[in-house]
C-alpha cells in the first residue's frame, strides 16, 4: 500500500522562547515490509543539525533553533511504501541485543495484577504465547480516548480497566516482560480505513521478541498484528523512550502542544 | 586469630633497602621540627582549598583530608610489573566496552552472562552500534591497588567512568618538594607533574576524525557545588583548556559550541566530570539542568569526542568485576598480571550460602556502593551487625558482592606518638587515547586508624606522597 503522512507539530509559547533543542525520531523505518518513498522534516525558522541510524536502527535528525519565537512548528510530509508481513519486522538493521529490553521502566513495570495476566496465559508456543498475551491485554483494557493521560503506567491503566493505544502497548509490553520475553515499544502512523476501527492516526504498539522470527509486532488496540496499514518509524522502552519528538525550550514561556496528523492512501 | 601483615618498610627489624634514606630521614627529624612542618602542610592544604572529599565520598566538603608526610616507595622494578599490569587491564576493559556496543563476541563466546551486560543499568543502548572515535571509551581508569606481599597485588576494583582524586597526587608531591627540597634532591624519584600535559594530549587523540587543526578540549563540570569541583578547575588551570558548565555549551548545526567573549567557538573534545544520567536532557534525564540539550546526537553524529565516552560504567560494576581476568584472556590472549580479589556473588546460591555461613570472615559490598558506604568487614563487626546485614543480603541478594578480608600491606606513618604501620591502598591513573600513558606514581591512601582496614576519607583516612625511584 502507498501511504502519504501529513503530521504537523506545534509548540506555542505564551511568552517569547531564546532557543530550542530537538532531538526527532520522525522518519520511517526502513525494513522488508516498508519503504521511503519521499520523506521530508522541517522546522520552522530551525537548523538542521546532527543525522544519523542509531543502534535501534532509527534515523535520528536534531534541529536547533534560536529565538525569540512565540512558536515551534514541525513539519513532516511523506510517501511510504508498506507491505503486509504479517507483523513481522524482516530485513531490519539494528544493533541492540535483544537482551536490553528485558529492562523495566517505569511506565512499564508490571504489578501484580499485570503479572497474574501475564502468568495465566495458557499457550506455551512462544508466538501462540504473545499472541495470547496481545489478547489478554486487549480483554483487560477497553479502548476509551481520554481515559489516561500521557504518565499513565501500565499498572493504573489496568487498573482502571480503559485506555489508549499508549496503555495497551505499555501493558503488552510489561507483561512480555514478566514472562522473560523482550518487548518494547514502536510508535508509526496507521491508516484507518473506513471499517470502523479506531481512529488513531499517530499510534503505538508493542513488539514482541520471539526465538526464531525476530521481533513481531503485536497491537493490542486493534487486536491484530501491524500490516500494510502501518507505518513503523521508531522504537523504545516505552513511549518516553521512543517519543517521535523530544525537545527543550529555553524562556519562560508556558508551552501549548496543537498536532494534526493525517495518513492517507497516496494516489496512483 | 593474629594476621601477619606486609610492613612495606621493614622485613622483621630490618630496613628494607628501598625505604633506607627515608628511615633515616624519619630518624633524624626531632617531635617539634614534624609538628611544625604538619602544621606547614595543612595550612599548604588548606591555602590552595583542596578540602573535597577523594572519590565523591561524601562527608564534609570542607574538611581537610589528612596529609601524612612520610612517603610510600616503590622500587623501580615493582613499579615496571605494575604499569605492565594496569595498562593490560585498561586495554582489556577498553576492549570489552568496545565488544559489548557491537556484536558482543565475549558473550556469544559464553564467557560472561548475557544479563549481567545487557540487564546493567551502566548499559546504554543509546550507543548501542557507535564506535568512539579510536575505539576507546574509558580515557581514564582508575585502578584500585592494594598489596599484601613482596611480590602480591591485587586488584580491588575498576573505575572507568570519571575517576577522581589525581589532584592530590600532583598536589602531594608539590607540597613535599616544597616543604623538604633536600630530600628530592638526595632520592632520585620518578616525576608525575607530567600528568595534566599528558591527559590534554590523551584527549586531544580522540578528537573526532571531522576535527582539523589542534583540537578544543574542555573540562564539563556540574560545578562549584561538587566535592570534587577543586580537581576541575585544578586540571583545567594545568592543562590550559576552559573549564566549563552545561550551560556555556550549546549544540548548533551538528557541533558543539563554547559560548566565549569572541563568539561561539567549537568543542571538539569534552573531558566531562558528570554522569551520564546528567549529560543531555534529551538523551538522559530530562529533568537535568547540568547538561547539555542535543550533546548526544551530535556525538552519536561523530560531532564531538565525550570522556569517558557515555556508556562507560558498564566495565567497572562491581559484578562485572569478577571477569576482568576472562577479559584479559578472551580480548589479548594474555594471563592476568594483577590478580583480582576472589569474589562471591550473592546472587549466586552457592556464593551466597558460603557467604552468609562466613560474614565473620569476609568484607561484604554493595554492587552498586562507592566510598567504603553500606559495607561490612566481618572481622570488625558485632554479632549483631552481622546479623542484621545477613538479612540484608538474604533481601537482596543481586545487590551483593563479598570479597575476603585481605591482610593490606602496611607503611609507616607519622602518627600522634611518633612513626606506625598504617595501611594502605593505590590508585594509579591510567591514560588511554590513541597512546596508553601512565605516570609513575598514584593515589596512596592511608587508614590513619590504628588497625583499621578502611582507606576511604569518609572512615578516616588520608593521603600520601608516592614515589618511584629511578633505576
Amino acid at each position: 500500500m502507498k501511504l502519504s503522512v501529513s503530521h504537523h507539530t506545534t509548540y506555542r509559547y505564551d511568552s517569547p522562547i531564546r532557543v530550542a533543542v530537538q532531538s526527532l525520531r520522525i522518519t520511517p523505518s526502513v525494513f522488508d515490509g516498508q519503504s521511503i518513498l519521499d520523506w521530508e522534516i522541517a522546522v520552522e525558522g530551525g537548523q538542521k543539525g546532527a543525522g544519523f541510524r542509531d543502534g535501534a536502527g532509527d534515523w535520528i535528525e536534531s534541529w536547533s533553533l534560536r529565538g525569540p519565537a512565540d512558536h515551534v512548528t514541525v513539519t513532516v510530509n511523506g510517501t511510504v511504501e508498506t507491505t503486509d508481513l504479517s507483523g513481522l519486522l524482516r530485513g531490519h538493521r539494528e544493533a541492540v541485543n535483544p537482551g536490553v529490553y528485558l529492562r523495566d521502566t517505569p511506565a512499564t513495570r508490571a504489578d501484580a495484577a499485570l503479572s497474574a495476566l501475564a502468568r495465566a496465559v495458557e499457550a506455551t508456543e512462544p508466538l501462540a504465547r504473545a499472541h495470547a498475551l496481545s489478547a489478554a491485554v486487549a480483554d483487560a483494557i477497553a479502548y476509551r480516548p481520554g481515559a489516561t493521560e500521557a504518565h499513565t503506567t501500565a499498572a493504573e491503566a489496568l487498573a482502571l480497566g480503559e485506555g489508549v493505544c499508549q496503555d495497551h502497548a505499555h501493558a503488552l509490553i510489561g507483561a512480555a516482560r514478566v514472562l522473560g520475553l523482550p518487548a518494547r515499544y514502536a510508535s508509526g502512523y496507521l491508516f484507518a480505513s473506513e471499517d470502523g476501527s479506531p481512529h488513531e492516526a499517530a499510534h503505538a504498539w508493542a513488539e514482541i521478541r520471539i526465538e526464531g522470527l525476530g521481533w513481531v509486532g503485536f497491537d493490542p488496540a486493534n487486536r491484530c498484528c501491524p500490516d500494510d496499514r502501518y507505518v513503523r518509524v521508531g522504537s523504545g522502552y516505552d513511549a518516553h523512550d521512543a517519543a517521535p519528538i523530544r525537545g527543550i525550550a529555553r524562556g519562560l514561556g508556558v508551552e501549548r502542544l496543537e498536532v494534526t496528523v493525517a495518513v492517507q492512501q497516496a494516489q496512483q | 586469630m593474629t594476621v601477619s601483615y606486609f610492613n612495606e618498610m621493614y622485613d622483621g627489624g630490618a630496613v628494607r633497602d628501598l625505604y633506607a634514606a627515608l628511615e633515616g630521614w624519619t630518624r633524624s627529624m626531632p617531635a617539634e621540627l614534624r609538628q611544625m612542618k604538619q602544621a606547614e602542610a595543612e595550612d599548604l592544604f588548606r591555602r590552595i582549598g583542596i578540602t573535597f572529599a577523594v572519590y565523591g565520598e561524601g562527608g564534609d566538603p570542607d574538611r581537610l583530608i589528612p596529609f601524612d608526610m612520610l612517603p610510600r616507595v616503590f622500587s623501580q622494578t615493582e613499579w615496571r610489573r605494575l604499569e605492565r599490569g594496569i595498562k593490560q587491564r585498561a586495554r582489556a576493559l577498553n576492549a570489552f566496552l568496545v565488544d559489548v556496543y557491537g556484536r558482543g563476541e565475549i558473550i556469544r563466546a559464553g564467557r560472561i552472562p548475557a544479563h549481567l551486560v545487557y540487564g546493567n543499568e551502566a548499559y546504554e543502548k543509546a550507543v548501542t552500534g557507535f564506535m568512539p572515535p579510536k575505539g576507546v571509551y574509558s580515557h581514564v581508569v582508575g585502578i584500585d591497588l592494594v598489596r599484601t606481599g613482596p611480590e602480591d597485588f591485587f586488584v580491588l576494583e575498576d573505575n572507568c567512568r570519571t575517576p577522581s582524586g589525581v589532584s592530590y597526587m600532583l598536589e602531594n608531591r608539590e607540597i613535599m618538594m616544597r616543604m623538604f627540597p633536600a630530600l628530592f634532591r638526595e632520592n632520585r624519584i620518578e616525576p608525575v607533574e607530567a600528568y595534566p600535559e599528558l591527559l590534554r594530549r590523551t584527549l586531544a587523540s580522540v578528537a573526532p576524525a571531522r576535527c582539523d587543526g589542534e583540537p578544543t578540549v574542555v573540562i564539563l563540570t556540574p560545578g562549584h557545588f561538587n566535592s570534587a569541583y577543586y580537581e576541575h578547575s585544578f586540571l583545567a588551570d594545568l592543562m590550559g583548556v576552559e573549564l566549563v558548565e552545561g550551560p556555556d555549551l550549546f549544540v548548533e548545526s551538528g557541533l558543539v559550541w563554547m559560548r566565549t567573549t569572541e563568539g561561539p567557538k567549537r568543542v571538539d573534545v569534552i573531558y566531562r566530570r558528570i554522569d551520564d544520567a546528567f549529560l543531555d536532557p534529551l538523551c538522559f534525564r530530562p529533568e537535568s539542568m547540568l547538561g547539555v540539550p542535543g550533546l548526544m546526537d551530535v556525538y552519536r553524529a561523530g560531532g564531538v569526542a565525550i570522556c569517558s565516552a557515555p556508556g562507560a560504567g558498564v566495565a567497572d560494576d562491581k559484578a562485572v568485576y569478577t571477569y576482568v581476568p576472562e577479559m584479559i584472556r578472551f580480548y589479548l590472549g594474555e594471563e592476568p598480571i594483577l590478580q583480582n580479589v576472589p569474589t562471591w556473588q550473592c546472587a549466586r546460591p552457592d556464593d551466597r550460602g558460603h557467604v552468609l555461613d562466613n560474614l565473620g570472615d569476609l568484607v561484604v559490598k554493595e554492587v552498586h556502593g562507592s566510598g567504603g558506604y553500606g559495607m561490612l568487614v566481618g572481622p570488625k563487626s558485632t554479632k549483631a551487625q552481622i546479623a542484621a546485614f545477613a538479612d540484608q543480603i538474604r533481601e537482596n541478594p543481586g545487590n551483593y558482592i563479598a570479597q575476603p578480608t585481605l591482610a593490606l600491606s602496611t607503611c609507616p606513618s607519622f602518627v600522634a606518638e611518633g612513626v606506625a604501620p598504617r595501611h594502605v591502598d593505590l590508585r594509579p591513573y591510567c591514560l588511554v587515547g590513541e597512546k596508553i600513558e601512565l605516570v609513575p606514581g598514584g593515589l596512596t591512601r592511608v587508614a590513619l586508624t590504628e588497625g583499621s582496614l578502611v582507606v576511604n576519607s569518609s572512615q578516616g583516612g588520608g593521603v600520601k606522597d608516592t614515589w618511584v625511584l629511578a633505576e
